[in-house]
């Protein structure tokens, strides 16, 4: 069965439609990246996934563990499992890192029917979770992203997931901005998590990424539409060949 | 000014009043002449309607009422407790200072009229003051636990002009807290009047926490006159009640002064809160900082007025004035009116006023971790007034005005 379905999925802001129509299915344990050209839709898709709601889905389905998760305000998605890594990162002036993973894992327990962790507990998944991802204890007592490097914010981020514990993470290219070692801190991370369970979206503009974090299978977005889709060679090729071929490739098809 | 018709609400309020005028010298009477209701056409009242105050008959307490005092204690707050119920002075309630260095005494009236009177409210206070508390702390006394005055309404329709006349000499410390509260949904009309010298080197703190109902008006005006090296914080705290006016006229008559008034706002739906600040640097080397923090929900109300003098003669100067705030309703209103009079010219002094919404990316980015609206929203303003709570350094009055706010949903759990 699939963990997410995605089926002819339309969506606009402002008018404009920047999905056209995306068919996409993830089974549990599968890594998928999905690759394209600037204006592709890539971060849309991310969006709208995740319940933005400055963008307005006009057609089209996606079934998230069985429900419909169109239907669902984006603080119950998360709960449902579903987790997005922010491309950036929001900095919020104090709100304790802490706090603010204490009331969110605090949500995730209850829609779950579990009880809240106790403070010992909950220091000590903190210690874990973020020695994945290295990032320093000062800054899980910092307030949420301030003053963080673009390579913390990253980090946080992954940081975050590791607490929540999805089933279906999406990464925004999250390798954006990072030099080679924040990159490589942030794929540990993101590998040490991947589980039969687990699915991620891996959403890049670069193959780069696609290094570390090995995908199950590569899409290419286009024009608000998935228009090839192969394996990890296929980014090796995109690496090498540029996107005109498939512009031209789908251009055809149209 | 001369008034030749009278106003109907002034009419009602001078008939409340009765023969019962109590300046034992001067003459209430050329006092009360020159004033009537302030309307919004007087500048200082622009957004201050004073209409639903007016139409009400407010009347004293002829009695000393008594009540439980439990439920308006500050847990865990060793304190000294001065108690006030509908405007007069409960001695029996009251756990006055025992220690050396400070002294209370009561009056139930106003021995000595103003030099000058600025509105009529602040006659009608001392016409019909309901009860005097005088405070004295001695030279060099550092008082070894708080005073804690407690204003309590326990009827309808009370009116209640409290006064606290203090005078805190050279070298000493202290601490006050005040607070302001109801026995219930109560209606009433509460003007508390303080007087207060500190003077050289003389530090003190006091925190002021609103927690009125909505058919409540509570009227505070604080005169601080601050003499050399003298320190004075205060933090305005309102929580709660119907209609708030705040009006801090703080004097810096000295060297090396600082003065820190601090504080926030909650007010929610037809609430009213005013905050009107005068700080008036006389003589060089003094600091001021006022941080004010609102967020304003439903129909609300809020103004802020800072006025800032520098005297040609204050070299020196620092002058901070901040005032942000949050709308999370479209029909929440907030006046904002900052004014900086400088006369001298090497001084620092800045002043920003802010308003806006949270800030969506920061709501959606909690949402997207789970938290949910109401939450998401708690936590930013939460987060956006930690900075004056931080202000209060009391623990157990951090803490208890922490609880309050929480307990009305108005803070993050």
């Amino acid at each position: 069965m699939n963990l997410i379905s995605i089926n002819n999925l339309r969506a606009s802001i402002e008018e404009k439609e920047i999905l056209r129509g995306l068919t996409l299915d993830v089974k549990p344990g599968e890594v998928h990246a999905i690759m394209g050209p600037n204006g592709s839709g890539k971060s849309t898709l991310a969006s709208v996934l995740a319940g933005r709601e400055d963008y307005e889905v006009t057609g089209g389905s996606v079934t998230f563990q069985g429900k419909d998760l169109l239907d669902m305000p984006a603080e119950m998605r998360a709960r449902e499992g579903l987790f997005l890594a922010f491309q950036y990162p929001v900095e919020i002036p104090g709100v304790s890192n802490m706090n603010f993973l204490k009331a969110a894992v605090g949500e995730m327990r209850k829609h779950k029917g579990l009880e809240p962790l106790a403070a010992k507990d909950f220091l000590k998944l903190v210690k874990e979770k973020a020695a994945l991802v290295e990032l320093q204890d000062h800054l899980a007592n910092r307030a949420v992203n301030e003053g963080f490097s673009g390579g913390e914010k990253k980090r946080n981020e992954i940081f975050q997931m590791a607490m929540l514990e999805p089933t279906l993470a999406i990464l925004d290219e999250t390798d954006s901005g990072l030099d080679i070692d924040a990159l490589r801190i942030v794929a540990n991370g993101v590998n040490a998590l991947r589980s039969p369970e687990r699915s991620f979206i891996v959403i890049t503009h670069y193959q780069r990424l696609l290094d570390y974090i090995v995908p199950d299978f590569v899409h290419v977005l286009y024009k608000g539409r998935i228009v090839k889709s192969g394996t990890k060679e296929l980014a090796i090729e995109l690496e090498e060949r540029g996107y005109d071929w498939i512009k031209e490739e789908a251009e055809a098809n149209a | 000014m001369e008034t030749t018709t009278v106003s109907p609400a002034k009419e009602k309020w001078m008939a409340a009043l009765g023969s019962s005028h109590e300046f034992t010298n001067g003459n209430v009477a050329v006092v009360m002449e020159q004033f009537d209701f302030p309307t919004t056409r007087d500048e200082d009242w622009k957004y201050t309607r004073v209409a639903r105050i007016a139409n009400e008959t407010w009347l004293k307490s002829e009695r000393v009422e008594s009540c439980d005092l439990t439920p308006y204690l500050i847990p865990g707050l060793d304190a000294y407790t001065l108690v006030f119920v509908n405007g007069r002075y409960n001695a029996t309630m009251s756990v006055a200072p025992t220690e050396q260095g400070i002294h209370i005494s009561h009056e139930t009236t106003v021995a000595h009229p103003r030099a000058e009177y600025k509105h009529f409210f602040q006659a009608y206070a001392d016409a019909a003051c309901t009860d005097v508390l005088n405070v004295l702390v001695e030279k060099n006394a550092h008082i070894s636990k708080p005073v804690h005055f407690i204003h309590i309404i326990t009827q309808n329709t009370v009116l209640a002009q409290p006064q606290i006349h203090a005078i805190v000499m050279p070298g000493s410390e202290v601490q006050f807290a005040e607070s302001f509260v109801a026995q219930g949904e109560l209606s009433s009309f509460t003007h508390r009047t303080l007087h207060m010298q500190v003077q050289d080197n003389a530090h003190v703190h006091w925190d002021k926490i609103q927690l009125e109902t909505d058919a409540q008006f509570l009227m505070n005006e604080e005169n601080v006159r601050i003499e050399n090296n003298g320190r004075f914080n205060i933090n305005t705290l309102t929580v709660d009640g119907g209609w708030v006016r705040n009006a801090l006229n703080i004097a810096l008559d000295g060297l090396n002064i600082e003065a820190n008034l601090h504080g926030f706002y909650m007010p929610r739906r037809k609430q009213f809160v005013d905050n009107h600040t005068k700080v008036d640097h006389r003589l060089p080397h003094c600091n001021s900082n006022e941080l004010y923090k609102g967020v304003l929900n439903d129909q609300s109300t809020g103004v802020f007025n800072g006025k800032v003098y520098v005297h040609i003669d204050a070299q020196k100067t620092n002058a901070f004035q901040s005032c942000g705030n949050i709308l999370l309703s479209d029909d929440a209103q907030m006046n904002t009116k900052p004014e900086l009079e400088i006369y001298a010219d090497d001084v620092k002094c800045s002043h920003g006023t802010t308003t806006g919404q949270l800030d969506e990316e920061a709501l959606f980015y909690l949402k997207s971790r789970g938290l949910g609206e109401d939450n998401a929203r708690r936590l930013l303003t939460s987060a956006f007034i930690g900075d004056v709570l931080a202000k209060i350094q009391n623990e157990a009055i951090r803490d208890y005005v922490t609880h309050q706010l929480t307990q009305r949903e108005l803070l993050f759990a």
